[in-house]
């Protein structure tokens, strides 16, 4: 069955097709690890400028109410988180856009098209909502919220993103989600979580993703 | 068996074409360059599989200027799609004949 065999090929090759023309597959497993290392750094700041432990949990001494009663380096820690935050998310940025044009450029493929275009629209309204909700957390000074509620809404973008690139990422998603209410609910290991969160699941997730699709 | 080869549908009679129905099933409107990249064609090559989709009525095109250059963007009409998915259908039951 000659013509059986050429079905099959035109299917795989149909299947190809929709699967090209809908999602982003160029998206680099490194530029997760890259992501979460700029995370730990960042959180390894806060903890600096906050002088205390991550694994320290005596009620006082948690993070979040130590912040509001922490002036260092010239600043509050408004300031501080602000600028940690902003830094971090470009310096992530902008290594997820090295490796992924990377990525796409070695398998011939554009990275600014309609199929990213539609991934980050997906990812950029719960983002730019979490973002908008953190600021107002942090003016009202509901700090204790402040780590968790990234996370929750950073899953919640990647969920909605993961529709329109590899599948794995909507794990990754629900993860990030479960720890941000867990930090909700226990907001003393807030800052821990997002350690953890941003920095340890991206590397996970990052090196699990680049040792799936990009090997050799 | 000569039943289901009857139901294939002679307009999809070739690998181009099902991959422009492929693009087009899963996509609203998708611009022709667009789909000469994800089809590796030239030019001439995907206007001739274009043409006989269009004359079916399987596919429509509406014509835009996207700045000065005027760009044509194609999408699957609902007879197309219904079309697509009996053939699709029509390959399914063959296959798991030939199978047995």
């Amino acid at each position: 069955m000659n013509d059986t065999r050429q079905h099959l090929e035109h299917l795989a090759e149909m299947r190809s097709l929709m699967e090209r023309s809908t999602r982003f597959l160029s998206l680099s497993g490194l530029s997760g690890v890259w992501a979460g290392a700029c995370a730990l750094v960042g959180a390894f700041v806060v903890y600096q400028y906050l002088e205390i432990d991550p694994f320290s949990m005596r009620d006082s001494e948690v993070y979040y109410n130590k912040a509001v009663r922490t002036i260092k380096w010239g600043a509050d820690y408004r300031s501080v988180f602000v600028l940690i935050a902003t830094l971090v998310l470009a310096a992530a940025l902008a290594g997820g856009v090295f490796f992924t044009t990377r990525k796409a450029r070695k398998r011939g493929e554009k990275v600014w098209d309609a199929s990213s275009k539609r991934l980050l629209w997906a990812l950029a309204i719960p983002l730019i909502t979490g973002g908008l909700f953190g600021l107002a957390l942090l003016y009202r000074g509901y700090v204790s919220f402040l780590a968790p509620s990234t996370l929750v809404f950073y899953g919640l973008a990647l969920v909605n993103g993961s529709k329109f690139t590899l599948r794995d990422v909507e794990q990754l998603g629900l993860l990030e989600i479960g720890l941000g209410l867990l930090g909700i609910f226990y907001p003393g290991y807030g800052l821990a979580l997002w350690a953890l969160g941003f920095g340890v699941l991206h590397i996970l997730y990052g090196m699990w993703m680049y040792w799936k699709y990009e090997r050799g | 068996m000569k039943d289901i080869l009857s139901q294939l549908n002679p307009a999809f009679d070739h690998r181009n074409r099902l991959g422009i129905m492929s693009v087009l099933a899963v996509n609203d409107w998708v611009d022709y360059n667009t789909l000469k990249e994800l089809l590796n064609l030239t030019d001439g090559n995907l206007a001739s599989h274009l043409k006989p989709l269009e004359a079916q009525e399987y596919i429509e095109f509406r014509k835009q200027f996207v700045g000065r250059r005027p760009q044509t963007t194609y999408a699957a009409t609902e007879k197309g799609k219904a079309a697509f998915k009996a053939h699709l259908d029509a390959l399914e039951a063959m296959l798991k004949i030939g199978k047995e």
